[in-house]
């Protein structure tokens, strides 16, 4: 397996203490070395390194096209390779049988679909499915649908209907669970109270991978964001260090007889010291701003595509 | 692994998701107003319709209501089968619901276990149904002897078929919708030529060797067997029942339906 595009975080994250990097790491949620798919001529994932350790929340980011559905599918046995390692639980997902998936949790893209089924007996169903499934009434209460138990699926709205696919995923008591765009068409407030419901699942100890286009909520909710450009790994990093905005300069801005003014710094907190001494209360408008996920986000797969 | 694993609970028996998938299918036909009245009552109302408004003498007493209840019975199976799979499991498809299913740890036969008893189920209670209403509306004779028999196996060959071409055919619509609109052409086209709405020796020749090679036909055949005294097989083109062939063409049908099925079908849209 050709090694040499892989950038260096990337190479560094993918060999273990003692292990060649060639090689995907069974302990992980999820380990992939050198995955390519192709379809037709065009590669949509085209040499993919990644390691999703136990317990994390870890978000995928990248523009459409860029291979992150594909490389989400084949983890979770949709789609088969044409090159490369996958472990998900230390399966090859191209095997996994009933008692791997029986470990998962999937919450599509598209939701389950329409039922002439009520909530509760869509969730009695699918729990039967499993061969530990949580008790499907405290699956309602997690995701605070209890009131909704009895109502077809139809009759959801939008949010409530995504809520129920998360029940939905998540009743099998999984160890890794799957959510793809979860809030896609969310109100904001929908969005808080589906973040909260995340957090409660990773207290429960689930792993998770998260694909979404909102980068507020890969900060919100990841311990680590991965972003795909091209069908690669541009970078994996703790979301306040992607691209480098950890170190990257402040920009400090005020108003100072009567103008705008910027400056940018390494060391804010020395400039902010500096410039309250020149006012005699408050410093007119002050802000700090790092560059936001956002900024290094789009800088990335500027560069790439 | 280096922490002690609990130990593992084993997974639900293939039999015990079965009888689960049997019970959501149940529901989704039942409590779904289109589909009972599509699936169930329009061959009901045909019934009564036809019945009603066509009032001839076939001969040897067989007036149409009598003659009728082979037909319709044969488009409520098709109906229960064909139809049925054809345009909710293109729904299922289309909308994710198969895809989702095939992401759990449920055995993929319980799926089709779970339409099999749905088909049954749909089945019997429009035969039961039918049964009912020509009795009672139209004072027909019930079969007699060793004709249950042959009601039966004839039932279950061909709603077999149909089950599994129905299956089969899910796979070539892009959606419940585009697999209504073509399907169910194709099955009133099949019964018209089949002898299903009229007597079959007033089908035209040609028109007799093409629905031959459709199980609809066989079907529709095996039933009348049933229903009609057997003076009336002197009408049919081989002047008998053909109860032999109306196995093997069903049979094969089921064949070539499972073939289909295997190499066709799909649990998530292209």
């Amino acid at each position: 397996m050709q090694k040499d595009h892989l950038l260096p975080t990337t190479r560094e994250l993918a060999a273990g203490p003692g292990r060649r990097p060639t090689e995907p790491d069974p302990e992980a949620a999820i380990s992939i070395r050198g995955l390519v798919k192709r379809y037709g001529e065009r590669a949509a994932v085209d040499g993919l390194d990644l390691d999703i350790r136990r317990g994390e929340i870890f978000a995928l980011l990248g523009p459409n096209g860029a291979g992150k559905t594909t490389t989400v599918e084949i983890c979770e046995g949709y789609r088969g390779r044409d090159g490369g390692e996958v472990r998900v639980l230390g399966v090859d997902p191209a095997k996994g049988g009933r008692r791997w998936k029986a470990d998962l949790g999937i919450v599509l893209q598209s939701g389950a679909g329409d039922s002439q089924l009520s909530v509760r007996e869509l969730l009695t169903a699918q729990a039967s499915y499993f061969a530990d499934p949580r008790d499907p009434d405290e699956v309602l209460e997690l995701v605070g649908l209890t009131e909704k138990g009895g109502a077809r699926g139809r009759t959801l709205s939008g949010g409530q209907r995504r809520r129920l696919d998360v029940a939905l995923g998540i009743v099998g008591r999984p160890k890794l669970l799957f959510l793809d765009e979860p809030t896609t068409g969310f109100d904001p407030e929908a969005r808080r109270q589906f973040w909260a419901l995340i957090r409660s699942l990773r207290e429960l100890g689930t792993t998770m991978l998260l694909t979404t286009h909102y980068l507020d909520e890969a900060e919100e909710l990841a311990d680590r964001v991965g972003v795909i450009a091209r069908g690669r790994l541009a970078e994996v990093a703790v979301p306040t260090a992607l691209g480098g905005r950890g170190t990257a300069p402040a920009v400090v801005s005020w108003t100072e007889h009567g103008t705008r003014r910027t400056a940018e710094t390494t060391t804010p907190t020395a400039f902010v010291t500096e410039l309250a001494a020149r006012f005699p209360g408050e410093v007119p408008d002050l802000a700090v701003n790092r560059p936001t996920l956002e900024d290094v986000y789009l800088t990335m797969i500027g560069d790439r595509s | 692994m280096t922490t002690a694993a609990p130990p593992r609970t084993a997974l639900p028996s293939v039999g015990r998701v079965c009888r689960t998938r049997a019970g959501v299918e149940l529901k989704e036909f039942f409590r779904q107003r289109e589909s009972v009245v599509f699936t169930l009552l329009f061959p009901v109302i045909l019934l009564l319709g036809l019945g009603a408004v066509l009032d001839y003498d076939l001969g040897s007493g067989v007036d149409f209501p009598q003659y009728f209840m082979a037909g319709v019975i044969t488009a409520g199976i098709v109906g229960a089968s064909l139809q049925n799979m054809a345009i909710h499991i293109a729904g299922e498809r289309s909308d994710g619901t198969l895809k989702a299913l095939a992401g759990t740890p449920m055995p993929k036969s319980a799926y089709f276990v779970g339409k099999v008893a749905q088909v049954v189920a749909v089945t019997l209670a429009t035969i039961v149904v039918l049964l009912l209403v020509g009795v009672l509306v139209f004072g027909i004779d019930l079969p007699s002897g060793s004709d249950w028999l042959t009601f039966a196996w004839v039932t279950v060959l061909g709603a077999a078929a149909c089950t599994l071409l129905g299956i089969a055919v899910s796979s070539l619509a892009r959606n419940s919708r585009s697999a209504s609109a073509t399907v169910t052409p194709i099955a009133l086209v099949l019964e018209f030529v089949s002898g299903v709405f009229m007597p079959f020796d007033q089908v035209p020749g040609w028109l007799q060797d093409v629905a031959a090679v459709f199980p609809v036909k066989w079907l529709a055949q095996g039933l009348r067997s049933v229903f009609l005294p057997d003076s009336l097989a002197a009408r049919e083109p081989a002047g008998s029942w053909e109860l032999g062939t109306v196995a093997i063409v069903l049979g094969l049908w089921c064949v070539v339906g499972l073939l289909l099925c295997v190499r066709t079908f799909r649990w998530q849209d292209r």
